[in-house]
């Protein structure tokens, strides 16, 4: 390269930079928004259904998020804080995203939080419910599209409070989430808790403490197993001909991750949660039917959160009319939560998490494979999280 | 009552030994004889699991599917040790380590790029699903005994061939002196791709059995390995017998922990205090144990040499 084009380079440069230093809210072409979550292990195929749900917003949207070319860049934080930070800062420095969006857990969003909102930049959970993130350390750029930790156990202890339901066995694994979980619980359900088992985190065999449950005789059982530990637990719960004995509630437990892997060992399984796929709204039958369609698998609240997440971004953008760097007015236009949410229009608590109603669902004969998520009953009106009254936030 | 249930848990310990019997019998063999350390012993846990998964769905039949998914974990060992292994026996443990692990990722990945990242769905004959009222008020489900009389068979198995066929003779020689072995004219690395392979095919037979209680999903062999691992220091490293011996007071010991150390700790200090230490200690018992054993007999119950 000559040098008088390179020097017509730096003025060139110079130049945009002043302008855009005079008009920092310039409306943009382009947004580039970042989306984290988990891909590898045996975590991913929660990544999977988020992603594809993202991708299908995008679909909906027709490419375009607030009007703007929309990109967005995935990012795998491996279930680990740390890696969560570095592909956060990635995203930002590198990648010069404009907004943030994902994260399935919460010791993660802990991290990468300060992170994204130490650079000036909004981040939009779609899963974790860290109730920090709830309460004390609210933040005017972070807002989430789902609901606080403990938010399902609460309803589910309200239910089994309401249908007066007594000598309850409760188990989790024996970590935070676990803990909270029952915490959740025992907030609104007063009767007898006949034991409070915690198992070992990661543990495969429950053999043990099915025995031990069953010579208790309790009324129910409330238990908290994520993941591969749900597919396990409720597998050798059925396995032990209890099912039709001592009606098994549980939270995180049985959807639509862990259902393909449980089937008809589901079958009375009752689960509490904000949505379920056969939720009558327009907006969810779309994005199920449109799903199952595109991806030939049943959507679970993890992907249908984060459709919801860049709809959300989507209606702030539009608001904004594309200035998505003047960080004030998108923070204004967020907190309107002006979308069709797939759980029905809902209001942002002070502390940027939805208020919004809770269900009883039972596991159901049907679909593709064998058992299905339907909901029974509502059991919260407009709920709020029990930390939002920490959040220091005014608006 | 108590009785009862303290031999429901009892009969729980044993069919989680069984379990950890079937994976530590190969994995201690090819520690003793081979002389090497073999980290992805638990891929060919799920490896068993997977293929047995695919066989039954493809022939539709649940003793087919095993037969197909036993031969297959050994034709997969057996490459796994002539592609990959052969070049690491002359190098050191942490180079063996190092290639092993690498072995697991590959194997998750495999698993993962084939099968999906989701937990696959595997199913039970419809006589293996129900249960029996082994005592007065204590049902224990089919699929469990099932799995506890395969493992003590296979115990059985194992003993006969090693303490009495020609075969057997080679491996115990093996694991007491290899170099002495291969001296006399016996072709020890036809030696070692066998024990390999059936070392395979064990830890696969306990994958596909873990498959319908546990989750068939990428990276299920590493959450049984680390107790694999417990076994075979237990046991003494090289020895089938040490090694059934050490899965079945592994599989006791957590059992019988999970279950009733609680409630006795909670006669010998505060209830909160119980609640807390409980399960703590339950899940740490059998390191605890490992630790007590390397004190007392640092080669094992029962070493081999």
């Amino acid at each position: 390269m000559s040098k008088p084009s390179r020097s017509a380079l730096a003025i060139a440069a110079a130049l945009a930079l002043s302008l855009g230093a005079a008009t920092p809210a310039l409306a943009q072409q382009k947004i580039k928004i970042g989306f984290i979550t988990t891909m590898s292990g045996p975590q991913g195929i929660i990544g999977k259904h988020m992603k594809d749900s993202v991708e299908l917003a995008l679909e909906h949207l027709g490419g375009k998020v607030g009007g703007l070319q929309a990109e967005v860049v995935y990012g795998d934080d491996q279930t680990k804080p740390d890696v969560g930070v570095q592909v956060a800062n990635d995203m930002i420095k590198r990648d010069q995203v404009d907004i943030m969006a994902g994260i399935i857990w919460s010791n993660v969003m802990m991290a990468v939080v300060p992170a994204v909102t130490g650079a000036g930049k909004i981040m939009i959970g779609t899963n974790a419910g860290a109730s920090p993130l709830a309460g004390a350390q609210c933040n005017e750029l972070y807002f989430s599209t789902s609901w606080n930790n403990d938010q399902s156990p609460e309803a589910m202890g309200k239910f089994l409070q309401d249908s007066k339901v007594n000598d309850v066995y409760v188990l989790a694994p024996n970590y935070q989430a676990g803990k909270d979980m029952v915490t959740g619980f025992k907030r609104y359900f007063k009767g007898n808790i006949v034991e409070e088992i915690y198992t070992k985190l990661g543990q495969q065999d429950y053999q043990a403490e099915i025995t031990q449950l069953r010579a208790k005789n309790p009324k129910a059982v409330f238990a908290f197993y994520p993941g591969g530990m749900g597919i396990q637990f409720v597998r050798q719960y059925h396995q032990s001909g209890l099912r039709d004995r001592i009606p098994l509630y549980t939270v995180f437990t049985v959807d639509e991750t862990t259902l393909p892997a449980i089937k008809e060992a589901a079958i009375g399984q009752y689960e509490a949660r904000f949505w379920s796929p056969d939720m009558d709204t327009p907006a969810s039958k779309k994005y199920v039917g449109d799903f199952r369609k595109k991806f030939g698998y049943t959507p679970s609240f993890y992907g249908a959160q984060s459709y919801e997440g860049i709809l959300l971004i989507d209606s702030a953008v539009k608001a904004v009319k594309g200035k998505v760097s003047d960080t004030k007015a998108m923070v204004a236009a967020l907190r309107k939560a002006d979308y069709d949410s797939i759980r029905g229009r809902y209001k942002f608590n002070v502390n940027h998490h939805p208020i919004q109603d809770f269900y009883l669902l039972k596991a159901v004969k049907g679909g593709k494979d064998g058992a299905e998520m339907k909901i029974e009953k509502k059991i919260f009106d407009d709920h709020k999280d029990a930390y939002y009254k920490d959040c220091k936030m005014k608006w | 009552m108590t009785a009862i249930l303290f031999f429901e848990q009892l009969l729980n310990g044993v069919q989680l030994g069984v379990t950890l019997f079937l994976m530590a019998a190969g994995l201690t063999l090819v520690l003793g004889i081979m002389n090497f350390v073999n980290l992805a012993h638990g891929s060919l846990y799920m490896v068993g699991a997977y293929l047995m998964v695919a066989a039954s769905q493809w022939t539709g039949s649940w003793p087919l599917g095993i037969a197909l998914a036993l031969a297959g974990t050994l034709v997969v060992g057996m490459a796994v040790e002539v592609l990959a292994l052969r070049p690491l026996y002359t190098r050191d443990h942490l180079d063996q380590v190092l290639a092993t692990f690498g072995l697991i990722l590959f194997f998750n990945e495999l698993v993962a790029v084939i099968w999906g990242r989701a937990s696959l769905y595997t199913s039970l004959p419809s006589y293996l699903q129900g249960h029996v009222e082994l005592l007065p008020g204590s049902i224990y489900p089919v699929y469990r005994l099932t799995i506890i009389g395969i493992g003590l068979f296979i115990g059985l198995l194992l003993w006969y061939v090693v303490t009495r066929t020609r075969l057997g003779m080679l491996i115990r020689a093996g694991a007491s002196n290899r170099t002495m072995v291969a001296a006399l004219g016996v072709n020890i690395r036809l030696l070692y791709t066998v024990v390999f392979g059936f070392g395979a095919a064990l830890a696969g037979l306990a994958g596909l059995m873990a498959g319908p209680i546990y989750s068939v999903q990428p990276g299920m062999g590493e959450l049984i390995l680390i107790q694999v691992f417990v076994v075979i220091v237990i046991g003494g490293i090289g020895s089938v017998r040490g090694a059934l011996v050490g899965a079945l007071i592994v599989g006791i010991v957590d059992t019988l922990g999970r279950a009733f150390l609680k409630p006795l700790l909670g006669h010998v200090i505060s209830a909160p205090a119980a609640e807390a230490a409980g399960p703590a200690l339950a899940s740490m018992l059998i390191y605890l144990l490992m630790a007590v054993v390397l004190a007392l007999k640092p080669a094992g119950l029962f070493p081999s040499r």
